[in-house]
């Protein structure tokens, strides 16, 4: 005989908890409806568009004859996107070690912090339009759009992203480390370079990807600094192609052939980007920090 | 004796920082670091100045609260008022919020609570991935499947529910309502991340009393999960509103990108983010012009600034309570 008599909770709790339940496993799968939308019109449309030449020749520009591939948008994506994080990889780590190991708890560390948020929630497209006012209606460096400057816009927009990513992992390496290296008479820049960046290069390598494949997917700063091209440039002072902004203007066209090329370029550059995305998960995973 | 022993003490203390010479790459360090994060304040400052000198013309032409708060659009008549813009900005941003926190909040639940621990890592992959679609792809599908699916549902519920305001009347092709449903496919990851994040730092105790009190599942969740979480939902939600708010690329193919107010949520209009990317090029020879949309830039940087600042106050709230409990942050690196 048991002491306790456990009452059955009423069929109206077992309901309400049912449904509720059930809803939140509806609402669940109903997250994963627009993916798999997206996916599977990306691949139905895209995919005939591949091809060898695809991949090898330029957009021709012509409205009504062979339109071309996206061979100029693929290598200005490529470029602009490399001198992106090339600017913005060594601020952005400088800024967070600066943040870790000197700045720390400081007044001026929390006003560093505040405004690298900022940064983070200022959209893309007021980056491109700050580029645009700054570096191409005044013609600086000789010339109004280009390469470079595009890649300004994408590394202003990387920025934050990599310093808040190499925060969060130089916040984890231990202190102990640091201390060891102390003890044992090294200065403090040795500390840095030799200990404690090695030891968070996994995850600053997991950072700085997923900055990249945010930037190679934005079209808003690119429209206002690189413009839009069909001829293969790899001069970074030239106005430059790019993936998203070559689908951007081919959405438009009432042209068929022209909108087969956006989804060829959309189903290329998300390509890239997933790879680079599940890279950095593989990375991340690998790392034994976080 | 004890002046002796403090130059001990001092030349032990230089043997150990090594010579001023050895000292030099510390101070260079120190200084380069210091020097590149104050930059980025200067910068987000000239960025901000920059911002508000170009668009002076308009707001000399017409003053600022005209610019604001007038709702006619002519740029080939030079009148410059923003509300058209404005309200299409917040309308979309409220229909993403009003669809996509619900979803994000319940994907969150679904993982963190009910899901069979197989599914989860799955699903938290598969949600995020959403994320890695990039706008002008988003633009692409939502005008090509999204305008042309969605508008027999929408011309049906117009009719259907009439009498709701601001539902009714004639249906356009690209409209509020599209602008808002892939603004809220686009949110959904954010917000679902810090939702999930904030629910997996719930302390365990809090979860076994509510269940050994009796508690349902679901009433388990009502009366420890979604208390404890409501202010890092709530802050994940206005990081969300942000983003929604400066989506550029997405909108302006799915918008109609037409100067008026719509009657309704099934009518074109245009944003902030949309007039930018949409009449620039046509404004580069008119500096009037130019300066209307630097201003929109700028009404649209002050916007993010200031819900960014209320999400960021939530976030902390949020955190600052997960510190006084009794097992700090054991999630948070999820």
């Amino acid at each position: 005989m048991s002491a306790f008599s456990l009452e059955r909770v009423s069929p109206r709790r077992r309901r309400a908890d049912r449904l509720a339940r059930g809803a939140v496993a509806a609402l669940t799968l109903v997250a994963l409806v627009p993916l798999a939308l997206v996916v599977w019109y990306l691949l139905e449309q895209g995919l005939g568009a591949l091809s060898v030449d695809f991949f090898t020749t330029d957009p021709s520009g012509s409205f009504l004859g062979d339109p071309g591939g996206i061979k100029s948008a693929i290598v200005g994506t490529v470029l602009m996107v490399a001198l992106a994080a090339a600017i913005a990889v060594p601020v952005g780590v400088g800024v967070a070690i600066w943040l870790v190991e000197l700045g720390r708890a400081g007044k001026l560390a929390q006003a560093v912090r505040y405004f690298v948020d900022v940064m983070t929630g200022v959209p893309s497209i007021v980056f491109g339009l700050f580029v645009y006012i700054t570096l191409v209606t005044t013609g600086f460096g000789g010339s109004s759009f280009a390469g470079w400057k595009g890649s300004v816009a994408l590394a202003l927009l990387m920025l934050p992203v990599v310093t808040r990513s190499a925060e969060v992992v130089l916040l984890l390496v231990p202190d102990t480390l640091r201390e060891a290296s102390y003890a044992l008479g090294a200065p403090r820049w040795r500390t840095i370079v030799r200990v404690v960046l090695p030891a968070a290069l996994p995850g600053i390598v997991t950072g700085v990807l997923l900055a990249i494949a945010r930037a190679a997917g934005e079209t808003a700063p690119l429209l206002f600094t690189a413009a839009v091209v069909n001829a293969t440039t790899v001069d970074l002072g030239d106005r430059m192609n790019s993936l998203p902004a070559l689908i951007f203007q081919n959405v438009a066209q009432p042209q068929d052939r022209l909108v087969a090329i956006a989804w060829g370029a959309a189903l290329t550059l998300v390509a890239m980007i997933l790879i680079l995305t599940l890279l950095a998960r593989l990375i991340q995973r690998r790392s034994r920090l976080s | 004796m004890g002046a002796g022993a403090i130059t001990a003490a001092g030349a032990r203390r230089r043997e150990l920082q090594g010579s001023p010479a050895a000292r030099l790459p510390d101070r260079l360090l120190r200084w380069g670091l210091t020097a590149l994060s104050v930059g980025v304040i200067a910068l987000i400052a000239f960025f901000f100045v920059r911002l508000i000198v170009e668009s002076e013309p308009v707001f000399s032409q017409h003053g600022v609260i005209d610019y604001l708060f007038t709702s006619d659009w002519v740029p080939s008549r030079e009148v410059y008022g923003a509300v058209p813009l404005i309200a299409g900005t917040l309308i979309t941003s409220a229909i993403a919020l009003a669809i996509g926190v619900p979803v994000a909040v319940a994907t969150a639940l679904y993982v963190t609570e009910l899901a069979p621990a197989r599914v989860r890592g799955p699903l938290t992959v598969l949600v995020e991935l959403l994320a890695a679609v990039p706008s002008v792809v988003y633009g692409l599908w939502g005008f090509f499947f999204l305008i042309p699916t969605l508008q027999p549902a929408e011309r049906w519920f117009a009719d259907t529910f009439s009498f709701v305001p601001f539902v009714g009347g004639a249906v356009t092709g690209p409209n509020y309502f599209v602008a808002g449903l892939i603004l809220a496919i686009m949110i959904l990851p954010i917000v679902s991340a810090i939702a999930r994040e904030v629910m997996s730092t719930v302390p365990r105790e809090h979860k076994e009393a509510a269940l050994a009190l009796g508690a349902t599942r679901w009433e388990m969740i009502r009366m420890a999960v979604i208390p404890y979480s409501r202010a890092g939902i709530a802050g994940g939600a206005m990081l969300g509103l942000g983003r929604a708010i400066g989506e550029t690329i997405a909108v302006t193919l799915v918008i109609g990108n037409a100067p008026a107010i719509g009657d309704s949520v099934f009518q074109q209009g245009y944003t902030l983010a949309a007039v930018i990317a949409n009449e620039f090029g046509e404004a580069a020879s008119d500096p009037l012009h130019r300066a209307a949309l630097i201003a929109a830039g700028l009404v649209l940087f002050v916007l993010t600034l200031l819900v960014n600042g209320v999400a960021r106050t939530f976030v902390v709230r949020a955190e600052r309570g997960t510190r006084a409990a009794a097992k700090p942050a054991a999630g948070m690196s999820a």
